[in-house]
């Protein structure tokens, strides 16, 4: 196990609300998110799209429009300094340097008209005082280290020289580069292939055992995250509805949606099925803060109280929270605690 | 590299390559050659899903794109229901370009920040459509409804959208002029599993529906294996192995299907913590500067003398089984 619970805790965020203001009115895109990460540790997040991860994330940081988006309110302890009060001007040199961000659209995070070479380098002298030469010198090192061949010829292209996947890496590249203590990956391999994911995810696992780097891993593959998290926190409709140890999470989920999740996968190996299973209907939408269970209306185990009061994240066993009115292991309604 | 079908292919691919030229200094003199696409061969047939996979880089959506005459080829032969699309006039080939649509890989790229979802969906409709009024708007919420987004969300913007419901937003506008054949450049790469899910079972129900040709392009070798029932392994910029996906997952002959296949991480911490992986070494050599002979053999982890000195003609197995691997001789 690379994580240890006594361990420092690098990041430490409680109860996060952030909503948006749209045509249609107020969304409420993330509604009480608490967590901790802690040192060497990788927390992956997962949940269906548009339930909140990246809203999340980049209310850590003030990386949102605001308006229309607005933090209503939590914390985020980051060595000892609430990030959530920071002003934009100190979060600037926070991001990227203590905490190295990995965005999910790597197209509109770099910069069309500046070479790859220029934005590698630009954190660098920004954050860490580097000379040019030295900067070029790392910039290179960090190409390679993320497998861009011929790193060197490839520092004055522009980034739509570059595909899909190697502008992913570019990114990664950036976010590495001062190596922060608290790395925010948001989608970091979803256009990478499996052979090239394969060599970043054995780079992180390297990067967390010798820097003691603290890593949020938001993605969809849960191959992915079976591979690297030591905790899975599970997302839905802008609440998180179960967190638990990686093993745990797999073998024994415990609230319906993940549960579901799990299941929606294609196997590599056996017979192929006819149809994937997939959790039909769609996410609520976020106009009203629900007072019910998000979930309910898709969920097969709901029953009377699920449409009367949403139940809130609960320790239910020894590394395992969960926020559901169900017992799934007795198939009988929660019992009050 | 062909197959035995009883019907006429729907798409053929001859030789086709796609070279962009590298430029340097201040006049942008020509200094070398990116060799995206290097000589691919395939036929697709009618209601056929054909999976592309391959390492990032090599060259998918460039062929992607240089299929539907996006880019000129270099080289090469592109027939669409037996005509020559790099032969066609302008007007010919817009009279076609309905039949043939994209689902593109970074949904940010083919989204106009300033139009509404409606406007993006309409966009390809009014250009190559008449309907209007009351039918159009009919059209627009039946899209959105197909892809699973709420059809009140027609006058949103793209960016008050997440990616994933982006992505989709992208495939209710490939398919609002009935095409009858989709690239889908890694159309759920940005979608979680569940929705993946929906999207893959839609997109198959959309081709049992519609009779739709795919080719499918996805790193993601699981969902390949389930939606695709012959898949192609590119590798820079060339196919080394193409057969029925029940034979290549079950016997993949070429060393790189070999590796991709041991990379997929599995959804199961036990099963991964036990499994053998083989790990590539050595850097994905740059199209601009391709390895002599076999494009693999720097990375190849049985690598002989002979690959280094030509490239290894496909070679047919049987079943239309085709791998391109001197070591099959
Ligand atoms: N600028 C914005 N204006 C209005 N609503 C927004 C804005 N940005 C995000 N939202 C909404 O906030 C919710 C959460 O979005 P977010 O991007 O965090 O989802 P996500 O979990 O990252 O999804 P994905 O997996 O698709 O990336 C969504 O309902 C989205 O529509
Ligand atoms: N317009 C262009 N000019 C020069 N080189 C290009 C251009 N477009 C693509 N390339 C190069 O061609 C090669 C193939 O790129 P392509 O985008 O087709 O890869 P891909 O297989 O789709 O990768 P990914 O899985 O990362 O999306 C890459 O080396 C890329 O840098
Ligand atoms: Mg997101
Ligand atoms: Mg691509």
């Amino acid at each position: 196990m690379l994580s240890n619970p006594d361990s420092d805790v690098v990041l430490s965020v409680t109860d996060v609300v952030t909503q948006f203001d749209t045509a249609d009115g107020r969304v409420h895109a993330v509604n009480g998110v608490s967590f901790d990460v802690r040192e060497g540790e990788l927390l992956g997040v997962v949940g269906e799209s548009g339930c909140g991860k990246t809203v999340t994330m980049m209310s850590l940081v003030k990386l949102l429009p605001m308006p229309p988006g607005e933090i209503v309110g939590g914390s985020a302890l980051f060595e000892g300094q609430d990030l959530i009060q920071t002003d934009i001007d100190a979060l600037q040199k926070i991001r990227g340097g203590r905490i190295g961000f990995i965005f999910q659209d790597p197209m509109t995070s770099l910069n069309p008209v500046l070479t790859v070479g220029y934005q590698l380098t630009e954190a660098l002298r920004l954050h860490k005082n580097s000379s040019k030469s030295a900067a070029r010198q790392r910039a290179v090192e960090l190409l390679e280290l993320v497998g861009i061949p011929m790193a060197k010829d490839r520092l004055d292209d522009y980034p739509h020289q570059f595909s899909g996947g190697m502008r992913q890496r570019v990114m990664i590249a950036i976010a590495l580069s001062c190596d922060p203590k608290l790395l925010i990956a948001d989608e970091p391999t979803t256009a990478l292939d499996v052979t090239i994911q394969a060599q970043i995810l054995d780079l992180v696992k390297t990067l967390r055992q010798e820097l003691g780097m603290a890593i949020i891993w938001v993605t969809h593959d849960l191959g992915v995250v079976a591979n690297l998290a030591d905790r899975v926190m599970v997302m839905y409709s802008g609440f998180v509805v179960e967190r638990a140890d990686v093993e745990k999470l797999y073998r024994t989920p415990k609230h319906p949606y993940t549960y579901a999740l799990l299941r929606t996968l294609p196997e590599m190996e056996g017979e192929r099925a006819q149809r994937l299973e997939s959790i039909e209907g769609q996410p609520p939408d976020q106009l009203q803060r629900p007072d019910s269970c998000p979930f309910a209306p898709r969920c097969a185990y709901a029953f009377e109280r699920c449409t009367q009061e949403n139940p809130l994240l609960e320790f239910v066993s020894e590394g395992h929270e969960v926020a559901c009115w169900w017992n799934m292991e007795k198939n009988a309604p929660r019992e009050a605690s | 590299m062909s197959d035995t079908h009883l019907s006429e292919p729907l798409l053929q691919v001859k030789n086709v390559k796609q070279h962009f030229p590298v430029t340097a200094g201040l006049l942008r003199r020509q200094v070398g050659m990116v060799k995206a696409v290097d000589g691919v061969d395939f036929d697709l047939f009618p209601r056929e899903n054909l999976g592309l996979v391959g390492e990032s880089g090599c060259g998918k959506t460039t062929l992607g794109r240089t299929i539907l005459h996006l880019y000129r080829p270099t080289e090469g032969q592109i027939l669409f229901k037996n005509a020559d699309l790099t032969l066609l006039k302008p007007s010919a080939l817009r009279a076609l370009r309905p039949k043939m649509q994209m689902i593109f890989q970074d949904p940010q790229d083919s989204l106009n920040p300033r139009m509404t979802v409606g406007s993006i969906i309409a966009e390809p409709l009014d250009e190559h459509s008449i309907i209007k009024d009351k039918e159009r708007s009919n059209r627009i919420e039946e899209l959105l409804d197909a892809v699973g987004l709420n059809p009140r969300y027609t006058n949103r913007y793209p960016h008050e959208f997440s990616g994933g419901q982006r992505q989709r937003i992208g495939i209710a506008r490939a398919l609002g002029l009935n095409p009858e054949f989709i690239i889908c450049d890694e159309p759920i790469a940005a979608l979680d599993v569940s929705i993946q899910a929906q999207v893959v079972n839609l997109l198959e129900d959309l081709q049992e529906k519609l009779g739709l040709t795919y080719l499918f392009i996805s790193h993601d070798l699981g969902m390949i294996r389930h939606i695709s029932k012959r898949v192609a392994v590119m590798y820079l910029g060339k196919i080394v192995e193409l057969g029925p996906a029940h034979e290549l997952y079950s016997r993949s002959q070429h060393p790189y299907t070999k590796a991709l296949l041991s990379a997929v991480p599995l959804h199961d911490p036990g099963r991964e913590a036990k499994r053998e992986r083989i790990i590539l070494s050595g850097d994905v050599p740059s199209p601009a500067n391709p390895p002599t002979g076999c494009p693999f053999r720097t990375r190849c982890p049985v690598a002989e003398t002979r690959c280094a000195t030509s490239m290894p003609e496909p070679k047919n197995l049987g079943l239309g089984h085709w791998v391109a691997c001197h070591l099959m001789e």
